[in-house]
């Protein structure tokens, strides 16, 4: 089975407080993978340590069949890119600058900008559709626009895998929509292997390849989405009245929380 | 998308042809000013050798006005640099070593070493990059831990401040010291002290500095993405973090034990030229070395024209300009 990134068997306490238990799963190239869960439950600490940059204490985390410990932090760089929840916006780089920065693992410790740069830049804008943005500075952006921007950055940075937390979180319906489909043809298109975690079991529904659903630093579930999201398994990891129907949309889950206000009772 | 955007190696030349004219303008003015005062011609006599130039003047421009400039040039460099440093690592617009509290360790670190008798190379230096290790470190711990790490780095850096100041008026009252009298010319920055060979020791410690913190330069840009991204471009944090801040504290502790704990150098020069010429660290590097330079060697200037008689510390030109700065900046960060 070749996966692009597997974590065997991780846990990780902060303090004496658990957050990860004996985590395990596998990713599989090519495919698109959302880790959803209630609040508090370790996935942001899932990320960063899928991402290089977080401490555990037991397990392995291999990534494109090689043990994480064997890759330098530039050659992981170009790898692995990361987008953040939060993305910055007190600086004043123009757009084109920051995606420019995702070239940094291949270049020199200056950066200086070279022409293969110069074109696949130019590929990564016209993908996430900033190219008119190009010269706009950072901090006059809206979310949506930066985060596309981000979005691109790590493109160019051409990795196999592409870490995205909660991408979506801050973002109205169109936008929303449009980052998952950004996505889902980088994965089509370049055969990225693109790992999300978010909060919105929808759209983890109709997007995601498999999904990992986790509770209190355990794995609760993890398959495809008709296994995962059920009304059992749902209750147990976020423990409210949830509605599980099929969508009308296609053959995947829909899930709709239910009111305490309609008084509705199993 | 217009294609009129110079590349960044074109920027840096720029820009650092551009402040090195300057620096060099404010430099001839620099040493064509002083209370003896030999017009612009007799320096230029002096500075080409020529045979119109008298010898007393002569004297006057390369022993005593000459290393000043230069003296200056270098102590303002490493005080804008050791902003612009501080800046980016601890992602706060106010951060900088005398507000920060990383001069006044080192002016600690500094007497203790004059009241020892140590040369001023290498043994006051060390211990002052002594103290400011120090102090650094205890900021660090200081300021760790805490949600709104902004303000409580500021917060600490005042205290230390405070302290450090105590701690130096404790040891002036100690001590009936010879060697301290005119310790309060210096605790205000003063560049009066300098002659030509411990300026060359200076220039060849700090120049080496100077460029390791340009080689960090596209680093420090990374830093600014946040931790997280910064780290999965390929920068090493632990390393660069520590790497930054050692040099840093070593430079400024070095012109410290030099001429005194000069403030606010380190905010208004990084600030301004951000404005002018954009948030890059790899032009704001050159930028604030040569930039800064001349900053100071303006401000040097003015503490020796403005007063009637005599001349005041530079320390006071540059509180007066950059102290009402930081306190813009402090409100408008606030919003």
């Amino acid at each position: 089975m070749k996966s692009a990134l597997a974590v065997h068997d991780v846990s990780y306490a902060y303090g004496t407080t658990s957050i990860l238990k004996n985590i395990s799963f596998s990713v599989q190239k090519g495919s698109f993978y959302i880790i959803i869960g209630p609040n508090g439950s370790g996935k942001t600490t899932l990320m960063k340590i899928m991402a290089g940059s977080g401490k555990f204490e037991k397990g392995a985390v291999e990534i494109m069949d090689r043990p994480c410990g064997q890759y330098s932090r530039r050659e992981l760089a170009r790898t692995i890119a990361f987008v953040p929840q939060n993305i910055p916006d007190d600086f004043s780089f123009t757009v084109r600058e920051v995606v420019l920065m995702g070239r940094s693992p291949h270049q020199g410790v200056l950066g200086l900008e070279r022409k293969e740069d110069g074109k696949i830049l130019k590929k990564a804008m016209a993908f996430t559709g900033i190219e008119h943005l190009a010269h706009r500075k950072i901090d006059q952006l809206s979310g949506g626009e930066r985060q596309r921007v981000f979005i691109a950055r790590a493109i160019c940075q051409e990795p196999r895998i592409i870490l995205l937390d909660e991408p979506t979180a801050a973002l109205d319906l169109a936008h929303q929509v449009r980052i998952m489909d950004l996505m889902e043809q980088l994965k089509n298109e370049k055969g990225v292997t693109v790992i999300m975690v978010s909060h919105d079991i929808n759209l983890a529904a109709m997007y995601g390849d498999r999904l990992l659903l986790l509770k209190e630093g355990r794995i609760v579930s993890q398959g495809p989405a008709g296994e995962v999201l059920t009304f059992e398994t749902l209750e147990k990891a976020y423990g409210c009245l949830l509605l599980v129907d099929e969508s009308p949309l296609g053959a995947f889950p829909r899930v709709t929380p239910v009111p305490h206000k309609l008084n509705l009772e199993i | 998308m217009p294609k009129d955007v110079p590349g960044i190696t074109k920027r840096i030349l720029f820009v650092s042809l551009f402040l090195t004219l300057l620096l060099g303008a404010v430099g001839f003015l620099g040493i064509s000013t002083g209370s003896s005062g030999s017009g612009f011609r007799a320096v230029w006599w002096a500075l080409v050798n020529d045979s119109r130039s008298d010898p007393m003047s002569a004297a006057i421009i390369w022993h005593i006005r000459f290393p000043r400039v230069i003296l200056a040039a270098l102590v303002g460099a490493t005080l804008s640099l050791g902003g612009l440093v501080f800046q980016a690592l601890l992602r706060n617009p106010l951060a900088e070593p005398y507000i920060l509290g990383v001069s006044g360790g080192s002016a600690i670190g500094a007497i203790i070493g004059i009241l020892m008798g140590f040369s001023r190379f290498p043994g006051v230096s060390m211990t002052a990059f002594g103290g400011s290790m120090a102090t650094l470190l205890l900021l660090l711990l200081m300021s760790s831990g805490h949600s709104k790490f902004k303000d409580s780095l500021l917060l600490s850096g005042v205290m230390v401040n405070a302290f450090a100041g105590a701690i130096i008026m404790f040891l002036m009252s100690m001590t009936q010291d010879s060697r301290l009298h005119n310790i309060m010319f210096w605790l205000m920055g003063d560049l009066s002290l300098a002659d030509m060979h411990q300026i060359g020791i200076l220039a060849l410690v700090l120049l080496p500095c100077f460029g390791l913190i340009f080689r960090f330069s596209h680093s420090m840009n990374l830093l600014l993405m946040g931790q997280e991204v910064a780290e999965t471009m390929g920068v090493n944090i632990r390393y660069v973090t520590v790497a930054l801040l050692v040099t840093t504290s070593f430079m400024v502790s070095l012109t410290v034990s030099y001429c005194g704990p000069v403030g606010f150098v380190g905010l208004v020069m990084p600030h301004l030229l951000r404005l002018v010429i954009g948030p890059d660290h790899r032009t704001l590097v050159p930028a604030c070395i040569i930039g800064g330079g001349s900053y100071m060697v303006f401000c040097d200037i003015l503490s020796r024209v403005l007063p009637e008689q005599g001349e005041m510390p530079a320390g006071v030109v540059t509180a007066l300009v950059g102290a009402p700065l930081f306190i813009y900046l402090l409100k408008r960060s606030g919003r």
